[in-house]
């Protein structure tokens, strides 16, 4: 096979891209199609649908939901740099100090993936409950009042996301961390800079590679969660997922639940070019996997 | 870090070394605190596994059991949903793999027209939110009169498992010495038994890391499936119906399972790494 793969060199990637490529092709890149095809088209599950350019379905979506796509972004932010914030120094610390124990100490931050997503979120559920610890203990420290609750809140929310997607954030930090040569430390230091100063001049920007990607791959899938505002929050917490989800699935409302997609795709699309932009696009296709 | 000289203090209580001890090491300290946090869940999970619930709702702690252990396939519909994910599951990661892993053979060992595109067509299913995915292939199956069920779930697992195949494999084939296989051949070796004794054993490790993370993924795979899955139910849309009206601590039980199978797997994976490198090294 090989020999022969040899003897046809120009050929033989196609033919190893073929089938996978293809099969993206179809049920990929033939779907977001259809998604623009069936958001252009007007009428009701009962009489069927027809495709009328129904640009109405985009107008409507952004101005009866807007509080939703709002939030989504809003909640997504907050949790992706809350989830920035919060693993940064761990990952610092597995990739200078972990020693022998890096890979037990990676394991462990993947752990929470080894549990379904939906038992984790219901576990937090438990956690944060009325009579649960995280609620007891907050009235006791008088930071919630008695008979206050955390479960259906924005907060319950912004921190389900937040737990939910950490790993996504201290992995690619880890990585980025683990590649910097430590002698550049070394030797900013042997130049005079402090420990303080020698992080953030040297240290700081070597990970931006995995700070962006870190940021991506927590807010992209943040953006277009409902599971977490289904299970954490109350209806005035349910972001764009929710709206999508119950249009697809519940009111059968196809045209305003796929141009909703789209609108949420494109949304997220234009703040990654954004970012790209601020960040430079170094960084970004650096991280492109 | 102090420069003044502080004259010895007479006491030094436990408080003060405590304090001394965490503010020496702040990182340290923060770390395990952070690891707390990330494990209490599936803390709280496996404890009420073995929790008799008052009523419907496993929230508060009751009483000590084995009984949901025991009776783990107790609940109605329990057990057939998850011999249906295990059956997607096996047959996505199988399908992606393979697919994936000729993608990433391309990728690492060739030069061709269309990279770009092609990487582009890898890359575009990881950064496109789940649920657009799902919605996605929603419209084509319903305009194309597609029979939601089994078929349709294993498609769309497929379809998201593919990109993560190809970056798993990839990751692993870029330090890949095609002189082995030149050497092989001049060895007489045939194309076929070249493939088979070198090729093959030589990318084994990177195939299998891309079976069990597409496995890993396709068995949690809620929001695809839930779009695409008519009236058949996988685990993690049995744990959704479930929910509410009050999951049943065998929810929680297989759970439990599969965080044990999966981590036991890990450690035995960290384990042989380790004593590679330290075999290497």
């Amino acid at each position: 096979m090989v020999a022969w793969l040899h003897r046809r060199r120009g050929l033989t990637p196609y033919m190893l891209l073929a089938p996978g490529l293809g099969f993206l092709a179809v049920f990929f890149v033939v779907p977001l199609g259809f998604l623009g095809y069936q958001s252009l088209q007007s009428g009701n599950i009962d009489f069927g649908y027809a495709f009328t350019w129904a640009w109405g379905n985009y107008k409507s979506a952004v101005t009866d939901y807007r509080a939703e796509f709002v939030r989504s972004i809003e909640y997504a932010g907050i949790a992706t740099v809350l989830a920035l914030v919060l693993s940064y120094p761990v990952a610092y610390w597995i990739a200078f100090r972990g020693g022998r124990w890096k890979n037990l100490l990676l394991l462990m931050i993947v752990a929470p993936f080894f549990v379904t997503y939906l038992i984790r979120t219901l576990a937090w559920e438990t956690i944060l409950s009325d009579n649960g610890l995280v609620v007891r203990t907050l009235v006791h420290l008088h930071l919630v009042s008695p008979g206050g609750h955390l479960l259906a809140t924005s907060t319950a929310v912004v921190a389900g996301i937040t737990y939910n997607f950490l790993p996504f954030m201290a992995l690619p930090l880890y990585v980025s961390l683990e590649q910097i040569d430590q002698r550049l430390i070394e030797a900013a230091q042997d130049l005079y800079a402090s420990n303080w100063k020698a992080f953030i001049r040297v240290t700081v920007p070597l990970s931006l590679p995995g700070v962006v990607a870190g940021t991506l791959l927590t807010f992209i899938p943040a953006a277009g969660d409902f599971i977490n505002a289904q299970l954490l929050g109350a209806p005035q917490n349910h972001m764009i997922g929710n709206v999508i989800q119950s249009k697809f699935l519940e009111l059968t409302d196809y045209p305003a639940a796929a141009a909703m997609s789209f609108i949420l795709m494109g949304a997220i699309l234009v703040g990654v070019i954004l970012y790209a932009r601020a960040v430079g696009t170094e960084q970004l296709s650096g991280s492109a996997v | 870090m102090s420069t003044v000289a502080i004259p010895a203090r007479p006491k030094t209580s436990v408080v003060a070394s405590a304090w001394a001890f965490v503010r020496r090491h702040t990182l340290t300290v923060y770390s395990v605190v952070f690891f707390l946090y990330l494990l209490l869940p599936i803390a709280i999970v496996i404890a009420f596994s073995f929790n008799q619930p008052v009523g419907k709702f496993n929230y508060t702690w009751n009483k000590f059991t084995f009984d949901n252990w025991r009776y783990w396939n107790g609940v109605p519909g329990i057990q057939s949903a998850i011999v249906l994910s295990l059956e997607i599951a096996l047959l996505a990661s199988v399908i992606a793999t393979i697919l994936g892993t000729l993608i990433a053979l391309a990728l690492v060992r060739y030069g061709f027209r269309g990279r770009g595109v092609t990487n582009l067509l890898i890359f575009l299913p990881l950064s496109t939110p789940e649920i657009v995915m799902g919605a996605s292939l929603l419209t084509l199956f319903l305009n194309l009169n597609f029979v939601f069920g089994f078929w349709t779930i294993l498609i769309a697992h497929v379809t998201f498992c593919i990109s993560f195949a190809v970056v798993s494999v990839r990751a692993r084939l870029v330090g890949f010495d095609r002189h082995l296989e030149e050497a092989a051949m001049d060895l007489g070796a045939n194309e076929w038994v070249t493939f088979r004794k070198v090729t093959l054993p030589l990318i084994a490790p990177a195939i299998l890391a891309a079976l069990l993370l597409c496995f890993a993924v396709s068995i949690d795979d809620f929001v695809v499936t839930y779009f695409n899955s008519g009236s058949e139910v996988t685990f993690p849309l049995f744990v959704w119906g479930a929910a509410r009206i009050g999951a049943p601590p065998q929810v929680n039980v297989i759970g439990s399972a599969i965080f044990v199978i999966a981590v036991s797997a890990m450690l035995v994976n960290v384990f042989v790494q380790t004593r590679r490198t330290k075999g290497a090294s």
